[in-house]
């Protein structure tokens, strides 16, 4: 099939999924080689990247979907029909362990952290950015756990090996998060947290936008 | 002692604060004074504790850390020459977990800062998220909540009793299997639902509950539904004709 004609046809698959749509699914589809269903979204997501839309084409968890340009996340957060979950800084830390040394058991996890991380764990299960891989075969048998594709279809990464590169140390950073106050110590009321999040709900859970 | 009043439960855990604390004095990773860094942690400490926050065990757990290392410093070495290669400085796991902490600490900040959907991003409609590896056959995998969230639907129609009475029943999750098995044969499949209906004791679905969770680990029945948060079917997963050959008696399932 003609290149000019696949690509719509394309955009009209992806367009039409309930989520991340697979080339290869499409290939099925379409009956058609896989390099042509690459080669027509190629051309879509250059055509969404050049002309003014207020969409582009993501990769995501192995798949394509479209959605809408960053800059107008705030336009579209008024529109109030939907409530994103914020993440706490332990379930980012949990969450980030996870995503980076899967398969990893809670006692990992607790090593690295240095706190008890059962219910940060339990809520990332539920809201299915974790998921229980299965038993590691050691005294004790403990769960161990990895991230969905729910967890790439959030961050918005084709895959795993899309995460960001992870930094090694051999020395510290300067914190950006508590050295900028130094100069104001005692500190007893983090500005930070509470400019941002002025419904002060536990940090130890999502809190969720309304 | 004013100068480490502060913002106390802004710190995930004792990682956190020690590093907060090394930063902020500038000491060397490498080098740690760990008089100083113990005694800055115990200060922070009573704190927590004048402030009446609850000082996490995982906090009091580190500085018995730092005083471990602090003690293991203070002892004489021996002999210089022995020392030099098999024994490690004391304060080096605890310099290898800060660095790996800071790492993560870092990253997770990264994706914070990520374009998430939902809250930067949005997609054609609530994106539902479908798991399309199983599509083809319309079913998806039931997960391990999935399915203890269709058992608490079913306990929840069947209220405990205030009243409790002992008495000897004999549930057997053999008898159970056994009549799962009965009632799947002939069938494609049947809902999850229905094992538990026509007004079962709690007890009983418990053991209905527990049976099919036998038969999955058998690779005897395979759960799946069409939908997330929809149906959930059982499906026979080997020919039910073998079925009798298998042993499942209860001492082989470990419940007695």
């Amino acid at each position: 099939m003609d290149i000019l004609e696949l690509t719509p046809l394309v955009e009209a698959l992806i367009f039409a999924a309930d989520g991340p749509i697979k080339a290869e699914r499409m290939a099925e589809a379409l009956e058609l080689p896989l390099a042509e269903i690459l080669a027509a979204l190629d051309a879509l997501a250059a055509d969404y990247a050049e002309s003014p839309r207020g969409f582009f084409l993501q990769q995501v968890a192995g798949g394509y979907q479209l959605r809408t340009r960053p800059e107008y996340a705030d336009y579209l957060r008024k529109l109030g029909h939907s409530r994103p979950f914020r993440f706490s800084r332990p379930a980012l830390e949990t969450l980030a362990i996870i995503a980076y040394r899967q398969p990893v058991t809670r006692s990992e996890i607790e090593y690295l952290r240095g706190v008890d991380s059962g219910s940060v764990l339990k809520t990332l299960l539920e809201k299915r950015l974790l998921r229980i891989l299965g038993k590691k075969d050691v005294p004790g048998k403990p769960m161990i756990y990895g991230t969905t594709r729910e967890f790439l279809e959030l961050f918005g990464l084709p895959d795993l090996s899309a995460l960001p590169t992870l930094r090694e140390f051999s020395e510290l950073v300067p914190d950006q998060d508590n050295d900028d106050k130094s100069g104001a110590l005692p500190l007893l009321v983090d500005e930070e947290i509470f400019a941002d999040d002025s419904t002060g709900e536990s940090r130890d859970s999502f809190s969720e936008y309304d | 002692m004013d100068s480490y009043a502060i913002q106390l439960d802004n710190f995930e855990g004792p990682l956190d604060l020690l590093l907060h604390l090394i930063k902020k004095n500038e000491m060397d990773i490498y080098d740690i004074p760990i008089a100083a860094i113990t005694e800055q942690y115990l200060v922070t400490l009573d704190a927590m504790k004048n402030l009446n926050l609850d000082v996490a065990g995982e906090f009091l757990l580190m500085a018995a850390t730092l005083l471990h290392i602090k003690s293991k410093m203070l002892l004489p070495k021996i002999v210089e020459e022995e020392l030099e290669e098999d024994e490690e400085d004391p304060r080096a796991e605890l310099v290898r977990r800060l660095l790996e902490y800071q790492k993560y600490k870092e990253v997770s900040q990264t994706l914070e800062n990520q374009p998430q959907l939902g809250r930067d991003l949005f997609a054609r409609a609530a994106p539902e998220p479908e798991v399309l590896e199983e599509a083809e056959s319309g079913f998806i995998a039931v997960g391990l909540f999935d399915l203890l969230a269709a058992l608490q639907d079913v306990l929840r129609e069947s209220p405990e009793p205030f009243v409790h009475e002992v008495n000897m029943e004999q549930l057997s999750i053999t008898d159970r299997i056994n009549a799962i098995l009965t009632l799947l044969q002939g069938q494609e499949s049947m809902a999850f639902g229905d094992l538990f209906s026509g007004g079962i004791k709690r007890s009983e679905m418990i053991v209905t509950f527990l049976a099919l969770l036998e038969l999955v680990k058998l690779r005897m029945v395979r759960f799946m539904q069409n939908v997330r948060h929809g149906t959930i079917w059982i499906f026979p997963a080997v020919e039910l004709g073998k079925v009798d050959e298998l042993d499942v008696g209860e001492d082989s399932l470990g419940y007695s």
